[in-house]
């Protein structure tokens, strides 16, 4: 049982690490939002092994990590769905969806025919 | 494992008068649900109705406190912690809450004048938000948990960003998306840290965590994510990317609300997660950086905020430079004992964040009304608005002399405390931050009255004229944060040494004079625009020496201002977070 919930744990901690990197060095704005949810998942799957392992009450199987989760699952969604809707307001008034205006366009030009 | 009733009988009951916390936080969101429901012709009727109610009961609260001892609690659903959810209500908790009750009442007061003629959808939107704003702040205010500040800080966030983007220009959509972007990745590291504290210990209570919380390496890990996620919300440079933009772009009435209250939002639970949660975990040298951030951020904020062309911008970078002067509380609570302490120091920056509440709200809105009347808020092109405006002038003068820390305001007492605290743990280096704070908040407040003041170069022809209303909601916010000094804190906040009394006096005077004149220079110095004519007039012997002075530091505040634009970028302070996470984690790992 130890076991699994180490594997998981691990998982969660790559989840976590690649989200981060996507959300670094993703110019793109969709590309972040997804990156942001790769990275919540990670979270998310680390509060599965804390209820797995039993928090510190020493419990075998505890169940308010559960509800913790879902309640992040529910902001994270919201989350995403506001930045969603942003995200296609701005490409419907300016016709693109890169975020810097105002430095050199060059460096910011939208990476999406890579 | 479970210490066995740990939970003492005022923490884990609902004590009388606790109802009056559920009431400060459903009514905000019944207004926002009854809004909805109704349409978009009633949202400013159902505000109306809404916003007196809830200050009556941020009223009650402030007033059934100190007649209890200890907290006001109700535990929801009769659960006591740590398998239920308790809010509480402390001194800390009473004084957020009577403030943005305050804030949220007068930016009502000169919206309903804003928003009455313009197009429904801009309207409907911003009452939503407004309201729902409000609750969300209530949450974070009362929230006794880990999990309900998070949930608390997501809805205050979401309820936040579309008032960025209330206009709908591609300008403020970007802004708003990259405030959106950077905030949920302060918040997923927040939930990450609350997470590995849940591992740990089994609760999430404020109490109870702060009772069972030791010094092993997974809390120090928990503790740097949480407090890195919340600076990365809360803007403390080098992660203040999003914030110039968002607040400079959005309406008036929002900027008041987005820099005047939600930025104090993380601000307050850094507060409770550092003296409630883990008062013995961070250590001299993670205070020390704590602060030493501040100080940047009121060097970097102060002098590029003197280089901006436009105030909204100005006022956007002086919130800034203020939101630094927060942070320099931590070092001065951090007692002989190794562990932060409810000290005058604590109280002094919880003033200070009320004060900048009032003041910058105010600020903001003395601005709407410049920009609604002169069409553009150039600062060059302020001339002759004095005449024009007079009573926005002077509640943005008023506002800015409340910041400087002019006797009675709250600033001024803040300050007080501060440097009391620092006397006390002979921390020199911070008094002298604090005084500079002061002096910097003199610049840019000088630089803008100076311009504001000047005859008008041609004769105004003024787009529309304010209302009436407008303008005096706007002094009477200004005016608030200006007689601060005058409310009776020790009942909220621990204040050992007393409150300086000295509130009128001649040493007053003269503590009033130091920002002033200080910042008269540092103005001449620093801000590149010509200066106004009639200053020159008198000067003409002492031109060519303060021109070579003037065009060292000009080159100097230029550097700085790359250094800003530099630090704005993603990536940089996408890298910033982590690198302050783990500056965060080994500075405290290092303590114990």
């Amino acid at each position: 049982m130890t076991s699994g919930a180490t594997v998981f744990g691990l998982c969660a901690a790559v989840a976590v690490g690649l989200g981060l990197y996507g959300l670094i060095t993703n110019p793109q704005p969709l590309r972040k939002i997804i990156a942001f949810n790769v990275l919540g998942s990670g979270v998310f799957l680390l509060f599965g092994v804390v209820g797995r392992r039993g928090a510190a009450a020493g419990i075998g199987n505890d169940p308010v990590p559960q509800a913790l989760v879902i309640t992040g699952v529910v902001v994270a969604f919201a989350a995403t769905a506001l930045a969603i809707a942003l995200l296609l307001r701005l490409f419907q008034k300016t016709g693109t969806t890169t975020l810097c205006s105002d430095v050199r366009p060059s460096a910011c030009s939208d990476p999406s025919g890579d | 494992m479970l210490p066995a009733a740990a939970a003492p009988a005022l923490d884990a009951m609902t004590s009388t008068g606790g109802f009056l916390l559920v009431l400060s936080i459903v009514v905000p969101v019944t207004g926002v649900l009854l809004a909805f429901i109704l349409g978009d012709q009633y949202e400013r009727l159902v505000a109306c109705a809404i916003v007196p109610f809830g200050l009556a009961i941020a009223a009650a609260i402030v007033v059934a406190l100190p007649q209890g001892n200890g907290p006001v609690v109700y535990v929801l659903g009769a659960w006591p912690p740590p398998l239920g959810i308790a809010l509480r209500a402390d001194g800390l908790s009473a004084v957020m809450l009577a403030a943005t009750a305050v804030v949220i009442c007068a930016v009502a007061a000169f919206a309903a004048a804003d928003f009455s003629i313009t197009e429904t959808r801009v309207s409907f939107t911003f009452w939503i938000l407004l309201l729902a704003i409000w609750g969300a702040l209530n949450t974070i205010f009362l929230g006794g948990d880990l999990f309900t500040l998070y949930v608390a800080l997501e809805l205050l966030t979401f309820a936040a960003v579309p008032l960025v983007c209330l206009d709908g220009r591609g300008e403020t959509l970007r802004a708003a998306i990259r405030y959106l972007l950077f905030a949920l990745l302060g918040s997923v590291l927040y939930l990450l840290g609350t997470t590995l504290l849940y591992g740990l210990y089994g609760t999430l209570d404020i109490v109870l965590l702060g009772r069972r919380i030791d010094t092993q390496p997974a809390a120090v890990v928990a503790a740097a994510l949480m407090t890195t996620g919340l600076l990365a919300k809360t803007a403390l440079v080098p992660l203040h990317l999003w914030l110039p933009p968002a607040h400079a772009g959005a309406p008036a009435a929002a900027s008041a609300i987005l820099s005047g209250l939600v930025v104090k939002g993380s601000f307050f639970i850094i507060v409770r997660l550092w003296f409630n949660v883990m008062p013995g975990l961070p250590g001299f040298i993670a205070t020390q950086l704590l602060a030493g951030l501040g100080g940047v951020a009121i060097v970097l904020g102060s002098v590029v905020a003197l280089r901006q062309e436009r105030l909204k911008l100005l006022i956007a970078y002086s919130t800034l430079a203020q939101i630094g002067y927060l942070f320099l509380m931590f070092p001065l609570a951090f007692g002989a004992s190794g562990r932060l302490e409810s000290s005058g120091a604590l109280a002094g920056g919880l003033l200070q964040a009320i004060s900048h509440a009032t003041a910058k709200a105010a600020m903001f809105l003395a601005a709407g009304s410049i920009y609604a009347t002169l069409g553009q808020d150039r600062i060059l092109g302020l001339g002759g608005v004095g005449r024009i405006l007079p009573i926005s002038v002077l509640a943005f003068a008023l506002s800015g002399l409340a910041l400087m820390g002019l006797p009675p305001g709250g600033a001024y007492l803040a300050k007080e405390l501060l440097l009391q605290a620092a006397a006390e743990k002979e921390q020199w280096w911070w008094a002298v931050v604090l005084q500079a704070g002061g002096v910097f908040t003199g610049a840019y407040v000088v630089l803008v009255l100076a311009h504001a003041l000047t005859a008008a170069k041609e004769p105004i022809t003024p787009d529309s004229s304010a209302p009436r209303i407008r303008e005096l909601a706007t002094l009477a916010l200004a005016l608030c944060s200006l007689m601060l000094g005058l409310v009776p804190w020790e009942a909220y906040l621990s204040i050992p040494n007393g409150v300086p009394s000295d509130k009128f006096g001649i040493g007053a005077l003269f503590k009033m004079l130091l920002p002033l004149l200080g910042g008269t220079g540092v103005a001449i110095l620093l801000a590149p625009s010509k200066l106004p004519s009639w200053r020159r007039s008198g000067w003409n012997e002492l031109m060519p020496v303060i021109s070579s002075v003037r065009r060292g530091s000009l080159a100097s505040s230029a550097i700085v201002e790359a250094g800003d634009k530099f630090l704005r970028q993603w990536p940089i302070a996408c890298i910033s977070v982590l690198t302050l996470a783990a500056l965060f984690g080994v500075s405290m790992l290092g303590a114990h």
